[in-house]
């Protein structure tokens, strides 16, 4: 068994892929027409064969709820692994991205958390190995 | 002022308010982050939250909403309300009439 996807649930799927693929900078694999949404895919171009994140819509009642919560408390929806977290931060305040938590340097890991548009708080974090 | 002491009086309350003074406006999720990383406290967010509440009721926490998120900074302002009473100095000043 291995994971190949994973999602996020989102609550427009034409912004989430520009948000995804413009300013995050992952690609699009997928984008099939499925009755009123779309089976839609991004992957990192760091690792096309890798992972695809399924931007996938957040019809369920329950969806909402459950997300809002989770932003209220700065609770990240996922995670994405970065090289640089500060580098990152600048590069995408830069692009108008809101962060709820600006880098914290935690020792063994370094971490930030931003505001995906979509209605998801999104975490990024460099492993910082022990020298 | 009871309400100050006993907000003062737990060591993870301590920590919470340390961390505040480290960085103001921070989420729930921050917070956590960093008792567990920085200080090995590995309670519950639902406890961090109760805690959150004892020193909000004793004004040293302020919860501040923007937008859909929720913030906490520290508030050192009712401290001084101990100084007041037990001066640093170890003596109260005196008043200039009773000079």
């Amino acid at each position: 068994m291995r994971i190949n996807k994973s999602s996020v649930l989102v609550d427009d799927q034409a912004k989430a892929l520009y948000f995804y693929t413009e300013t995050l900078g992952f690609q699009k694999k997928h984008d099939i027409p499925l009755g009123k949404h779309r089976w839609l895919t991004v992957v990192s171009p760091e690792d096309p064969d890798g992972t695809e994140l399924v931007l996938e819509p957040d019809e369920h009642p329950a969806a909402k709820p459950f997300k809002s919560a989770l932003v209220e408390d700065g609770i990240p929806f996922t995670s994405f692994a970065v090289r640089d977290v500060a580098a990152e931060y600048e590069r995408l305040e830069s692009l108008g991205v809101s962060f709820t938590q600006p880098p914290v340097d935690y020792g063994t890991v370094i971490t930030a958390v931003f505001d995906d548009t979509c209605g998801n708080l999104v975490q990024i974090a460099q492993e910082v190995s022990q020298s | 002022m009871d309400d100050l002491y006993r907000a003062i009086a737990d060591p993870t309350r301590r920590a919470i308010l340390d961390e505040l003074v480290e960085r103001d406006g921070q989420s729930l999720f921050e917070l956590c982050g960093r008792l567990t990383m920085k200080h090995g406290i590995g309670s519950s967010r639902q406890a961090i939250s109760q805690h959150l509440a004892v020193l909000h009721s004793a004004g040293l926490v302020i919860i501040k909403r923007e937008g859909r998120y929720r913030f906490h900074s520290f508030n050192g302002e009712p401290l001084k309300a101990i100084t007041e009473r037990w001066p640093a100095n170890g003596h109260r000043r005196q008043r200039l009439d009773e000079n």
